[in-house]
């Protein structure tokens, strides 16, 4: 079954995922008290977008900036949603729905290469990322006076460490996908100085057009990370 | 209604239609082959960014190179000696950025 080796495949991530969601709520609780941490990581369920919208309202932004700043991190969700779609069977509402369930690190588990994608397996991987993030929130939230800076403990670099593993998967896809991978960190870095962030990520996608100067046969279907 | 709970409830609905709009605009049927060769790059270029970006993006739109580096460089050691040992090249980025910010 791939939905339950889905779920086995989402633990480690899950795992990371309670760290920096404690991160999450020590830094929202200054910002926005205790409860509204907990509902925003319950509904929108997004930790770059969290983080972003968090840090705008810290500063004295408004709301409206705040949201600016969460949607163009979130952004990346439509070409990541374009990459599945030729995976999904069913209607329109369906499809939306198992949208619902897409986090960087599931969809990229449930990549199989070739540009298919193993729906269950990322709704499976994302099951555990679901409580861990909620639960990491409200630990983080209510025992923020005693855990202190959670960047003195290296919390922030748990989701780009993780994020380089699941890189490494992706790029057994072959010369090609060693390519895009280069030209989009090069893409995204060249950015950063330049515009509000989310848009260098989202940019970067638009490496994967050097697929179109392939032409050799589709690229083997991927081990499974685990 | 207050600015954290606006941002938290547009936020919500925005990110679900985001997610939504993907698999609702193209569900579903085949692509043509040059599209699906674009389409198994996307992780590889996103991922990318996603590192790099959170490993050197400071916080007002800087490029910084600190103890980020450090752990992710880390990270990537154990990978290289073990491509699937996930939990540990995590460990270890976490451990070596810690470390280095306490000297």
């Amino acid at each position: 079954m791939s939905f339950q080796a889905g779920i086995r495949a989402g633990i480690p991530y899950a795992v990371a995922a309670v760290l920096v969601a404690i991160s999450f709520g020590v830094v929202a609780r200054p910002v926005m008290g205790t409860v509204a941490p907990i509902v925003m990581s319950a509904i929108v369920f997004a930790g770059s977008a969290q983080f972003a919208s968090v840090a705008v309202l810290a500063s004295g932004g408004s709301a409206a900036a705040a949201i600016v700043a969460g949607l163009l991190l979130n952004a990346r969700y439509f070409p990541m949603g374009v990459a599945l779609a030729p995976s999904l069977h069913g209607g329109p509402l369906r499809r939306a729905l198992i949208g619902q369930t897409m986090i960087d690190a599931s969809w990229a588990m449930a990549s199989r290469g070739g540009g298919r994608f193993d729906p269950a397996f990322m709704m499976g991987a994302t099951l555990p990322s679901y409580p861990c993030w909620v639960g990491g929130t409200a630990i983080g939230v209510l025992a923020g006076d005693v855990i202190g800076d959670p960047e003195r403990l290296g919390l922030d670099v748990l989701f780009p460490a993780f994020f380089l593993g699941l890189l490494v998967g992706e790029l057994r896809g072959g010369r090609l996908a060693v390519a895009a991978a280069c030209l989009g960190a090069a893409i995204a870095l060249a950015l950063t100085p330049f515009t509000p962030a989310g848009v260098p990520i989202i940019a970067a996608s638009a490496a994967a057009l050097i697929g179109l100067a392939g032409n050799g046969p589709e690229p083997e279907p991927e081990e499974a990370n685990a | 209604m207050s600015d954290v709970w606006t941002t938290i409830i547009v936020l919500t609905v925005g990110t679900a239609l985001i997610r939504a709009s993907g698999p609702v605009s193209v569900g579903g049927r085949e692509l043509p082959a040059p599209v699906m060769r674009v389409v198994a790059l996307v992780a590889a270029s996103l991922l990318a960014a996603l590192v790099v970006v959170e490993t050197f993006a400071g916080g007002d739109d800087t490029l910084e190179l600190d103890e980020r580096a450090l752990g992710v460089a880390a990270a990537g050691g154990v990978l290289i000696i073990r491509h699937d040992a996930l939990l540990r090249a995590v460990i270890a980025a976490a451990v070596v950025a810690a470390l280095a910010r306490a000297i």
